[in-house]
């Protein structure tokens, strides 16, 4: 089973807590933590459930609900809601048909907002999984979103 | 010896030792800075801001709860800034929280209350921001209400830090932040153990008991019903502090004569079953070190301790005495003995305790707590509740007079009076098994080392005929986890402890510290209520449970001999082993005999 073969890489002390839930996530199809990984993850460590639970919600970017295949994370920190991340986003919105925080029903995309990402140089500015996409118009949005689509990436 | 540091505190000069924070250095210099989220027995988490002060030298301001001293520091507790950032810091917890004081359960003794109206915040200072969540009602014992949280922190601490069950946490982060079990399962499915120690360290009214106070009124009021009750030695010696007495003031007298009044049928006094839980449990220990049972025997009377027994240290069931509580040997009674000896039909009897604890509630719920036939304590009030009610009947508690209970099941030694704190039932224990294993009395029954406020307490005791033998005392779940990992160890390693008889009591303090008592109990509060109770141990004639006539008389009567078959069916019960994740009953670790 993946959870085992991932926890066997780590050392059993409270400091790789980010880490492994970090790499069970990776790990997940549809890209989150569940219960029972928080569970084995806390008796690996020798962490109370609450622990476990209370830093994985702590951070964002460790999910407890199914996401989808790509996480699209759109900035919207000052620069880039100057820069227009306002309509970027209505067009994500349209282009997924779902709202902030939710998952597209063929599970393909999780539509979530971001704090900066650092490249304001770009804005407004997104990212899917671990990919940066810079200098957003709409008609570069629909082209990233078709090529995800058709598994062109 | 710290070194001394000398600082002055709005030009007063005072000299304390290295390491003291700014906030303690200023109560020597008469000024009280004022707080929120701090907690003078808690390590300081400094989440709430509203203890800011300046000091010369420094731009901004600091927390004077966790800003260590600094020799010369001239420290500013007063001023315009400080005085509107601690207004906009109070203002902006009341614009997120559920300003319900009126019928809030922590009226009165609510903190943040206090707070905003001695800094003369306007509520209204900023737009309200609350987003509603749900009361967590999932637990028999603990409501919480998330509406009334400021996120101070201080359950959390307590769980993790003073009780290590570790059953809540913050979870989520920034206006979402709030506090919650694992998996947000509810308080009722985590391995909560309802101390209720959370409750007496909230500010506020975010924690409180799941009330039977209006069942029981009802009760009262149903004259078809005969409604009985016991009170826990620990409700003595604090129910008169929450009506204006000294902490500490035992009043017995008139706890009995609020009970008439407010109408219960028979008064009955869990101090009665405390000296027959020793004659149980002492008949057990004796039988145990006379026969080579299974030591250490630990004591049974703490639901609390019970339930993290059997969570986290199921490894201990056998050790653990089999007798029940004091309230549920009570409660076993009420519905048989006094049944039978009164000629009321117990299906009519309602059994009501009142204790300071949160767990006795769970406890009187579990599913082993049926030997009369009936649930035997059908409902349980706290100290809380009991001031309520109190106040409710308009009684005036202080100038009660002095009245008496129902005398078969309420005469107590002194013996039974101290079970309400620390190391009070080990003394208790042990001036009955040196009998039972000497058929003489002890020459000097009291046993100082097993009595004060230090969490793990040991002591050596000579016993003519059986030698010497060991003796521990834990309270406060934090202590018994370290003393019990120890033991387990040596249980482990050689088979044997080096300890005969442990008591463990799941609240700091023992019950007068309970999670059923007043909101705001401090450590040094529960120090003073245990010095009342052990003032009244000394004050009375008889300080032997096996002293107690009316206790021989009811074994007499009734139930034969301490340990008998009769005895074991009414007083003594079994354990489960419990899941660390829901708390849930796994498997029976105990039998019933």
């Amino acid at each position: 089973m993946k959870r085992k073969e991932i926890l066997r890489k780590y050392e059993a002390k409270p400091d790789n807590l980010l880490y492994i839930l970090h790499d069970i996530q990776d790990a997940s199809p549809y890209n989150y933590v569940t219960e029972e990984d928080m569970e084995e993850i806390a008796d690996f460590l020798g962490l109370p459930y609450s622990k476990v639970y209370g830093t994985a919600t702590f951070y964002s970017m460790i999910s407890q609900k199914p996401r989808g295949k790509h996480v699209i994370r759109l900035c919207d920190s000052p620069p880039c809601h100057l820069m227009g991340s306002e309509s970027i986003l209505d067009i994500l919105k349209e282009e997924l048909g779902i709202d902030v925080g939710q998952t597209t029903p063929d599970m393909l995309f999780t539509l979530e907002i971001t704090s900066c990402l650092g490249v304001c140089g770009v804005a407004p500015a997104m990212m899917i999984d671990e990919e940066v996409f810079g200098n957003l118009t709409p008609k570069k949005l629909r082209k990233i979103i078709k090529d995800y689509r058709e598994g062109n990436v | 010896m710290a070194e001394m540091v000398k600082l002055y505190i709005d030009g007063i000069e005072v000299e304390v030792p290295e390491g003291t924070t700014i906030l303690n250095a200023a109560k020597k210099a008469g000024k009280s800075i004022p707080t929120l989220c701090y907690h003078e027995d808690l390590p300081p988490t400094a989440a709430c801001g509203v203890c800011v002060i300046e000091y010369e030298g420094r731009p901004g301001m600091q927390r004077a709860c966790c800003t260590p001293v600094a020799p010369g520091m001239k420290v500013i507790t007063n001023s315009k800034l400080l005085r509107e950032r601690r207004k906009a810091v109070v203002g902006l917890v009341l614009s997120n929280h559920n300003v319900d004081c009126p019928s809030c359960a922590a009226n009165e003794k609510c903190e943040l209350q206090k707070l905003a109206n001695d800094l003369g915040v306007d509520m209204h200072m900023y737009e309200k921001i609350l987003d509603h969540r749900p009361e967590d009602k999932t637990s028999v014992a603990i409501v919480r209400d998330p509406d009334k949280c400021i996120l101070c922190g201080r359950c959390v601490t307590v769980c993790d830090e003073i009780q290590t069950v570790h059953a809540i946490e913050i979870t989520d982060r920034g206006f979402e932040a709030h506090v919650d079990t694992a998996f947000s399962a509810g308080m009722g499915a985590s391995p909560c153990v309802n101390c209720g120690q959370c409750i007496v360290y909230c500010p506020t009214g975010a924690l409180r008991e799941q009330s039977h106070l209006e069942a029981v009124w009802d009760a009262i009021l149903d004259p078809e019903k005969h409604v009985v009750v016991q009170e826990a030695p620990a409700i003595r010696a604090s129910i008169g502090e929450e009506f204006g007495m000294e902490i500490g003031s035992v009043t017995v007298g008139k706890m009995y004569a609020a009970l008439k009044r407010i109408g219960f049928d028979a008064i009955f006094d869990t101090n009665f079953s405390a000296d027959l839980t020793i004659m149980e449990e002492g008949t057990e220990l004796v039988q145990r070190i006379n026969n080579g049972g299974k030591l250490p025997l630990i004591t049974s009377c703490s639901p609390g301790w019970v339930k993290f027994m059997e969570t986290f240290f199921p490894n201990l069931g056998e050790n653990t005495s089999t007798a029940k509580s004091p309230q549920q040997m009570m409660g076993a009674l009420t519905k048989t003995y006094y049944a039978e000896k009164s000629g009321i039909d117990p299906e009519k009897i309602v059994s009501v305790s009142i204790m300071p604890c949160t767990a006795k509630k769970f406890e009187a719920q579990r599913p082993e707590m049926r030997d009369s036939g009936y649930q035997d304590v059908d409902y349980v009030l706290t100290t809380r509740e009991f001031v309520r009610m109190i106040r409710e009947a308009g009684l005036d508690f202080k100038n009660l007079p002095e009245e008496e209970p129902y005398h078969a099941l309420a005469d107590y030694t002194g013996a039974a009076t101290i079970f309400g704190a620390t190391g009070g039932v080990m003394e208790a224990a042990v001036r009955s098994a040196y009998y039972l294993l000497t058929k003489k009395d002890m020459p000097n029954v009291d046993i100082k080392p097993v009595r004060g406020m230090e969490g793990i307490k040991e002591a050596e005791l000579e016993i003519p005929g059986v030698g010497k033998v060991k003796v521990a005392v834990a309270h406060g779940l934090g202590n018994a986890r370290e003393l019990l990992t120890k033991v387990s160890k040596q249980l482990e390693e050689t088979g044997k402890s080096e300890y005969a008889f442990i008591e463990i009591m799941a609240c700091p303090g023992g019950c007068v510290g309970g999670g059923g008592q007043p909101y705001g109990s401090s450590i040094a509060m529960r120090a003073r209520r245990g010095e009342g109770l052990y003032q009244e141990d000394s004050s009375l004639p008889k300080r032997c449970s096996h002293h107690n006539e009316a206790i021989l008389n009811l074994y007499k009567e009734f139930l034969g001999e301490p340990g008998s078959k009769k005895a074991h069916k009414l007083l003594h019960t079994n354990y489960v082993e419990r899941s660390v994740v829901s708390g849930d009953a796994v498997r029976e670790i105990t039998h019933k005999h």
